[in-house]
C-alpha cells in the first residue's frame, strides 16, 4: 500500500516534469511568430522604442504600406506563389500515384529494378543537378518561365514512395480486377476508381507538397530575375539585401507575415490530417 | 490450349500498361534531373568561368578543378562548418525528441493534450525557411525585439551582437533547425515507438524493470532501424542546408565566412559563372550524399523484411 502510495507520487512530480518541459517548447515554438503577430500592430517608431506584448493601432497602416509598396511586390510574389504551387501539386500527386499504380497494379520484368531506382534517386539533392539545370533552361529561353519550377514536379520519387505505401496497405487488386470484368479501360480505371480510392493519400501529399513550394527558395532563386515574376521566398531575401537602416519596420513584419501566416492559418485548419501524414511517411509495413 | 495462349496475351497486355504508367516520371525524370546532373558532372572537367565580361573556355582540363578545390582550402572550411551547424542543431533535436516521443507513448504518464503539442511542435516544420531566418533576423538584431527584452529584463547591460559573433551567428542557425525539426524527429520516433509490441514492455515491467531499464533495453535497442533513418536522412538535409544560412547573412556567411555552408558556395559558383569549379563542387556532394542515400535505401528495403 505504501509502496503504491509513493508510485503515485512519484508519477505526479514526472508529469508536471513533462508539462513544464513541454510548456517551454511550446513558448519557443510560438514565441517568435507571436513577436512578429504584434509588430505587425505596431508602428516604426514604436518598434524602434522597444519591444511590448501590447499589440499597436497600425495594423492597417502597415497593410496598406505593405500592399501598395511598388519596389516590393508582395502580394504579385503571394500569387505567383499560390500559382506555381498549386500546379506543382495537381502535377506531382497526379503522376506519382500514376507512376505508383505502375509498380502496385502491373506486372512486368524491370518492376524490382524501377522502384529500387526510384528509391535511390529519392535522396539525391536536386542542388547537385543545378549547374545543368541552370544552363539548359537558359538555353530553351525558360528563365524568367514557371515551367522549370512546374513540369520537374511529375518526376516525385518522395510522393511516389508515399502513394506506393498507402496503395500496398489500402488498394486492393480485386478492385481493379472486377474494373477489367466489367470492361474498364486501363487508363479509366486509374482515373475514375483507382483516384478516389487514393483520396486521403493525395490530401496528405497535396499539403506537403503545396508547403514546399510555396517555401522553395533554391530552384526560384535561379530561374526568376524579373520582379513580376518573383515568388513569396525571392522578396524575403530581396528584403534582407535591401539597406535595413532606411526600412519602415512595421511594413517589413508585415511582409515576414504575408509569407509565414497563410500556411499556419492552413495548417490549424488541418493539422490533425498532417500530424498523421507524417507518421504514416516516417514508418513503413 | 488456345484459350491458355489466349489468357497468356491478355497478361501481357497488361504489363504494356505498367511501362505507358510510367512514360510520365521517367521522361520529366531524364529531362529535368538526370541530363542537367549529367552535364553537370561533364562541365565539372572544364576550364569554364567569366574573368570580368570574358568567358575563359570551355578547355577541358581533366581533374584541375577538383585540384584546385580542394586545394584552396576553402572546401574544407565550409564543410566543417555545415557540418559544425548541423550537428549543434541535431544533437539537441535527437535528445528532445527521444524524450518527448518516450513520454507521449509512456502508458504510464498519460500525458493530456498530447494533439495540441505534437500539433504545436510540428507547426515551424512547414513554415518557409527563409522567412523565417528573415524574422528571427529582424529579432535578434542589435536593436531588435531579443535584445529589447534581455536589457528590459536586466538580463545584459548592452546589446548582444548575436549576428557578428561566429557561435553567435552560428547558434542562431542551429536554433532555428533545432525548432524546425524537432517537431517532426518526434513524430517519425513516436510512430516507431508505437510499433513496438506492448507485451514486450509489460513482460520486463512484471519482471520488476524500471522505465529507464525497458527504454534503454527495449525501445532503443528496437528502434535502431528509425533511428539509423533519422540520423542519415537529417544529415543529408544538412548537408544541404541553404535558405537559413543564406538569407540570415545575406549570402555572405558572415562573420568571416563562419556561417558560409557548401550549398552556398555551389550557389556563388552559379551565380558568378564560375561552371568548372560548380561542376567540380556539385560532383563532391553528390558522391557524399549519394553513399549516404545508399544508407538510407538499405534501411528501407531491409525493414521490409
Amino acid at each position: 500500500m505504501e509502496k503504491e502510495k509513493s508510485y503515485s507520487a512519484e508519477l505526479r512530480v514526472k508529469r508536471a516534469i513533462c508539462y513544464f518541459v513541454l510548456l517551454l517548447l511550446t513558448l519557443a515554438c510560438l514565441f517568435p511568430f507571436l513577436m512578429l503577430l504584434i509588430n505587425t500592430t505596431r508602428s516604426h517608431s514604436a518598434i524602434q522604442q522597444g519591444f511590448s506584448l501590447v499589440p499597436g493601432g497600425s495594423l492597417a497602416a502597415n497593410f496598406n504600406n505593405t500592399v501598395h509598396n511598388e519596389t516590393i511586390l508582395i502580394v504579385r510574389g503571394m500569387l505567383n506563389s499560390l500559382f506555381v504551387s498549386t500546379a506543382t501539386v495537381v502535377l506531382s500527386v497526379y503522376f506519382s500515384a500514376m507512376t505508383a499504380y505502375a509498380i502496385h497494379a502491373y506486372d512486368f520484368r524491370i518492376k524490382k529494378a524501377v522502384m529500387n531506382f526510384i528509391l535511390l534517386i529519392m535522396t539525391i539533392p536536386t542542388q547537385v543537378g543545378a549547374l545543368g539545370f541552370v544552363n539548359m533552361m537558359t538555353a530553351m529561353n525558360l528563365k524568367n518561365t514557371y515551367i522549370p519550377l512546374i513540369v520537374p514536379a511529375i518526376a516525385a520519387p518522395a510522393v511516389f514512395f508515399f502513394m506506393k505505401q498507402y496503395m500496398e496497405s489500402s488498394l486492393p487488386l480485386e478492385i481493379v480486377e472486377a474494373a477489367r470484368i466489367d470492361g474498364s479501360g486501363e487508363f479509366y480505371t486509374f482515373n475514375a476508381i483507382v483516384l478516389p480510392l487514393l483520396k486521403p493519400a493525395i490530401a496528405v501529399q497535396a499539403i506537403f507538397g503545396f508547403v514546399s513550394s510555396w517555401n522553395n527558395y533554391f530552384t526560384p532563386a535561379l530561374m526568376l530575375t524579373k520582379a513580376e515574376k518573383k515568388t513569396l521566398p525571392l522578396w524575403i531575401a530581396f528584403l534582407r539585401s535591401a539597406d535595413f537602416a532606411k526600412f519602415d519596420m512595421g511594413q517589413l513584419y508585415m511582409m515576414i507575415a504575408f509569407s509565414i501566416f497563410p500556411v499556419i492559418v492552413i495548417y490549424f485548419l488541418l493539422s490533425k490530417f498532417i500530424v498523421q501524414g507524417v507518421a504514416l511517411g516516417g514508418v513503413k509495413g | 490450349m488456345g484459350t491458355i495462349k489466349s489468357h497468356k496475351g491478355k497478361h501481357l497486355s497488361y504489363a504494356k500498361w505498367g511501362y505507358i504508367f510510367l512514360i510520365p516520371f521517367f521522361l520529366v525524370y531524364c529531362i529535368f534531373s538526370l541530363i542537367p546532373m549529367l552535364s553537370t558532372f561533364y562541365y565539372s572537367f572544364f576550364e569554364n568561368y567569366m574573368s570580368g565580361l570574358n568567358q575563359i573556355g570551355p578547355n577541358f582540363v581533366g581533374l584541375a578543378n577538383y585540384a584546385k578545390l580542394i586545394s584552396e582550402g576553402d572546401l574544407l572550411k565550409y564543410t566543417a562548418n555545415t557540418l559544425i551547424m548541423w550537428i549543434i542543431g541535431f544533437v539537441p533535436q535527437i535528445a528532445v525528441s527521444l524524450l518527448l516521443a518516450a513520454w507521449f507513448t509512456n502508458s504510464r504518464l498519460r500525458l493530456k493534450g498530447q494533439g495540441f503539442f505534437k500539433t504545436v511542435i510540428y507547426m515551424p516544420n512547414l513554415i518557409m525557411a527563409s522567412a523565417i531566418s528573415m524574422l528571427f533576423f529582424a529579432l535578434f538584431a542589435n536593436d531588435g525585439p531579443i535584445n529589447n527584452i534581455l536589457m528590459d529584463l536586466g538580463i545584459t547591460s548592452e546589446s548582444i551582437h548575436f549576428m557578428s559573433s561566429t557561435w553567435g551567428a552560428r547558434g542562431l542557425i542551429a536554433l532555428m533547425n533545432f525548432l524546425m525539426w524537432f517537431g517532426n524527429t518526434t513524430i517519425i520516433l513516436m510512430a516507431g515507438m508505437m510499433g513496438i509490441d506492448p507485451s514486450l514492455c509489460e513482460a520486463a515491467e512484471v519482471d520488476g524493470a524500471t522505465s529507464m531499464q525497458i527504454f534503454t533495453h527495449i525501445t532503443m535497442p528496437l528502434l535502431r532501424p528509425i533511428m539509423v533513418y533519422t540520423l542519415i536522412t537529417s544529415l543529408i538535409g544538412g548537408l544541404q542546408m541553404f535558405d537559413l544560412p543564406q538569407i540570415l547573412t545575406n549570402g555572405l556567411g558572415q562573420p568571416d565566412r563562419t556561417t558560409m555552408t557548401l550549398i552556398m558556395y555551389l550557389n556563388n559558383h552559379l551565380f558568378n559563372k564560375n561552371y568548372g569549379m560548380a561542376g567540380a563542387l556539385s560532383v563532391l556532394i553528390f558522391i557524399v550524399t549519394g553513399a549516404l542515400s545508399i544508407v538510407v535505401f538499405k534501411t528501407l528495403t531491409s525493414e521490409k523484411g
